[in-house]
């Protein structure tokens, strides 16, 4: 249990048993009164957010969440199916929970998934990924200003842009966290 | 600053005092949680010995020094941090107001700042007299609720922290006043009103920047007021804190007298246009 005074920025708290995280926190005491602690709470499953006031008696359950490294194994009727790749149990995760990680997922990838109570949340990708271009502008010999830029699409699907001499069958490598090219990888 | 703060009480004839950090027993407060060293505690405030100095006969005493409470942190609240205390003889809460604010005016002046301070871009008039408000004003103004239903309900302070105080000291510093005697703390009742403590606060910004009282020199109501707190304590399964015995013998000869304490690192935010504690301090606890 947790009581207000573990509360702070980013610790994740069971409310009417639901996992939510604190996005915002500040501790607040009016002259010789109590200890008032304002939160900022963010629904883990929903992503609903709402403030709330907790006062020093109030206590909390820690909310019981788990990461596993799990390989994306296929689409099923817009569901992620994952797989445990010690205990080989399935789970389907939903488009939503996926994220914007959907961007880099290729089949048979490897991704760390966020359980609540053997409920997946979501899934973080490793730090950047190795994607095939499949299509892209052909590169205008000349075209040398250095800081030109195109935008190609990579195997998943996702378009991102890059130098302008990349070409369609080529490699490169993504950071997943922002979502930019940075740089081409060669095999 | 902290030399303008103490040039102002010498020119006015105040002694500058020294009381040790470490004491028995802290003055028993419901939200005050002192901080253990050893046996004993380092002060949440200097309030108690220098009441003793001043039941001892000094009329006129100040300090500068630092403070311990555990558990306080935010935006502007540190464990550690440095109190201004200053206590007077013979001087009700209203002459005590005045001192304050000639205090923070003679400050402001003496650093070279004009008839206004900026602080979040908005400005502050520092001219005499600062407005005074009473808590109930101030609760019809600002409140959702009305002072009576706001403490009827147990929310006197959440909405006095989050729909009264933003609003209060936005055009000039503003002194609270007239709380509900169950909030009046170390403070008497005022003379004409029993239902109301002589206790103040001043604001700046909607920032709280100083508490202060008419003492209460009752020995007997004191301890009442410190047995209730230890009691809750208690019943809340807690080791009922240490009653200052020595104080409330010293509170028997105490004459009648205000004080007030002010919170130095938020003076130093307001003067220096800073929007959180942590930049008025070089080590914040994070950091150590």
């Amino acid at each position: 249990m947790y009581t207000a005074s573990d509360l702070r920025k980013g610790l994740r708290i069971k409310i009417d048993g639901d996992p939510y995280v604190i996005t915002e926190f500040n501790f607040v005491k009016p002259g010789k009164g109590q200890a008032l602690y304002r939160c900022k709470l963010k629904n883990m499953i929903n992503g609903n957010q709402f403030e709330r006031t907790f006062r020093s008696v109030d206590m909390f359950e820690q909310a019981d969440l788990q990461v596993k490294t799990m390989q994306y194994l296929y689409m099923e009727e817009e569901k992620y199916c994952f797989m445990d790749t010690t205990t080989f149990d399935q789970v389907f995760i939903t488009e939503d929970q996926v994220g914007e990680a959907k961007n880099f997922l290729l089949e048979n990838m490897e991704a760390e998934v966020l359980f609540f109570e053997d409920r997946p949340l979501g899934v973080t990708m490793p730090n950047s990924v190795d994607l095939v271009v499949t299509k892209a502008d052909p590169w205008l010999k000349g075209d040398t200003v250095s800081g030109n830029t195109k935008p190609v699409t990579v195997e998943t699907g996702y378009v991102v842009l890059v130098p302008s001499f990349i070409e369609a069958g080529e490699k490169i490598r993504i950071d997943t966290r922002s979502g930019e090219y940075l740089t081409r990888v060669k095999d | 600053m902290i030399g303008a703060l103490r040039r102002f009480f010498l020119d006015r004839d105040y002694l500058e005092v020294e009381t040790p950090a470490r004491i028995p027993a802290p003055a028993p407060e419901a939200h005050i949680e002192p901080v253990p060293s050893g046996d004993w505690f380092l002060h949440p405030s200097p309030e108690l010995c220098m009441k003793r100095l001043l039941a001892a006969g000094y009329p006129r005493i100040f300090q500068i020094c630092r403070c311990f409470r555990q558990g306080e942190r935010g935006d502007r609240h540190l464990p550690e941090f440095t109190m201004l205390e200053w206590y007077r003889r013979d001087i009700d809460s209203r002459e005590l107001m005045d001192e304050c604010e000639a205090l923070i005016l003679s400050v402001a002046k003496d650093l070279g700042i004009g008839e206004t301070l900026s602080y979040a871009g908005k400005s502050i008039r520092l001219a005499r007299p600062c407005p005074r408000l009473s808590v109930r004003d101030a609760f019809a103004a600002h409140a959702s609720l009305s002072l009576d239903a706001a403490i009827r309900e147990d929310r006197f302070e959440e909405i006095l922290a989050f729909e009264v105080e933003p609003f209060l000291g936005r055009e000039a510093p503003l002194f609270l006043h007239s709380y509900p005697i169950a909030y009046g703390s170390l403070a008497r009742a005022e003379r004409n009103d029993p239902s109301v403590a002589e206790r103040f606060e001043l604001y700046m910004a909607g920032m709280e920047l100083a508490n202060g009282f008419a003492e209460l020199t009752d020995p007997v109501e004191q301890r009442r007021r410190f047995d209730e707190v230890r009691a809750e304590a208690e019943r809340r399964g807690r080791a009922a804190p240490p009653q200052p015995e020595r104080f409330l013998r010293a509170l028997e000869r105490m004459p009648e007298a205000s004080g007030i304490a002010l919170g130095v690192d938020r003076l130093a935010m307001i003067l220096c246009d800073a929007a959180t504690i942590d930049e008025v301090v070089a080590f914040p606890p994070e950091i150590l």
